[in-house]
């Protein structure tokens, strides 16, 4: 199975066409598939704040959004998810590169890994783990969810998921 | 001239259009000034009117112009590359440029001293960028609006506030009611 050109055509297929971007090496591969999809406009953001905001714009403006980020940008949009996609009740799925988890090499991920599933509970954020590849096979259900209760969804994904991190 | 002075000025432009509006006292104003369905008001989330804007105009035909600060574009300065890359056509970005955080106590920002927020927008590649006075706020808006270009306007103006009061209408009905008329 090619993971990348299955979350893609997913987010195609529950209507998904309007996704930001903010890189991982782990989320190259579906950020080049979402690139090249004619049915998605793609706009990589700066920052995930900033992300959000587009998002929600284009959610009002008719689109289904998503976001793709890294956990560390857990760090970066507590304000935002609060004050703007919770506070006025918007769907945002957010596929997220959990980094810091097994087969992690970069010591300084870890810190913000042992945050980021508290950090999500404490928002009241529905959030989903995704360690085995088969696990993706409920990215459908998740993103029919999203788009049903209106809330900011996380899909978390390992590199036990991706099938190791970079060089290992 | 102050920023509520252009509101005032500008609300018979703004009535027709959709309109994304900066956290504060920015949206208190326009909320008192001339309260519109086509309204977006930000009750938080400083510095996202901009991007909020941005994504909505690229999403949908009608024109959207989003009044924002400086203080809030320091805030978000990535957003600028972003704008610059996303040409919309039917986005004006209308940075009042009051020189201070205005919705905290009037502490001066950096665009009221060396930084030129036209000049970072023009380094960022925006291709219509024009800073006006205060007073000439109106007339520049509405030729953007005819142009159908994107546009960036940083209009200089005094630093100060209106006495208005906290909005108070739920988010849920400021979005709700602003999606319908987006669809309208």
């Amino acid at each position: 199975m090619n993971i990348d050109k299955k979350i893609t055509d997913d987010l195609v297929a529950n209507d998904i066409s309007f996704v930001t971007t903010v890189p991982c090496k782990q989320l190259a591969g579906v950020i080049e598939e979402i690139d090249a999809h004619d049915d998605i406009f793609h706009i990589p953001s700066n920052k995930e704040d900033e992300g959000m905001g587009l998002c929600a714009g284009a959610w009002m403006g008719g689109k289904r959004p998503a976001i793709i980020m890294q956990n560390t940008a857990i760090g970066v949009t507590i304000n935002t998810l609060a004050t703007l996609i919770q506070y006025y009740r918007m769907p945002l799925p957010m596929l997220i590169s959990y980094r810091g988890e097994l087969r992690e090499p970069v010591a300084c991920q870890v810190e913000m890994a042992v945050h980021t599933k508290a950090l999500l509970a404490q928002m009241s954020i529905p959030t989903y783990h995704f360690h085995h590849q088969s696990d993706v096979e409920e990215l459908d259900a998740i993103l029919k969810y999203t788009f049903m209760c209106n809330k900011p969804v996380a899909i978390l994904t390992d590199a036990n998921f991706w099938g190791g991190y970079g060089d290992q | 001239m102050i920023r509520s002075e252009i509101l005032k000025e500008i609300a018979p432009i703004l009535r027709d259009q959709l309109v994304v509006c900066n956290i504060g006292i920015p949206s208190q104003e326009l909320h008192a000034i001339d309260d519109q369905p086509t309204n977006f008001y930000m009750l938080g989330t400083m510095g996202l009117a901009s991007s909020i804007g941005l994504g909505l105009a690229l999403s949908q035909p009608k024109p959207v112009i989003v009044i924002d600060g400086d203080g809030s574009i320091l805030t978000n300065l990535g957003t600028l590359p972003t704008i610059a890359n996303n040409v919309a056509d039917n986005y004006i970005l209308l940075i009042v440029d009051n020189g201070s955080y205005g919705s905290t106590g009037d502490q001066p920002t950096y665009a009221g001293q060396k930084t030129s927020l036209a000049k970072m927008a023009e380094a960022a590649g925006c291709d219509r960028v024009i800073e006006c006075q205060a007073e000439d706020t109106g007339r520049v808006l509405q030729e953007a609006l005819d142009a159908k270009q994107m546009s960036i306007i940083v209009a200089k103006c005094e630093s100060g506030n209106a006495k208005m009061p906290v909005i108070t209408m739920d988010p849920v009905v400021i979005r709700d009611r602003f999606m319908k008329a987006v669809q309208a």
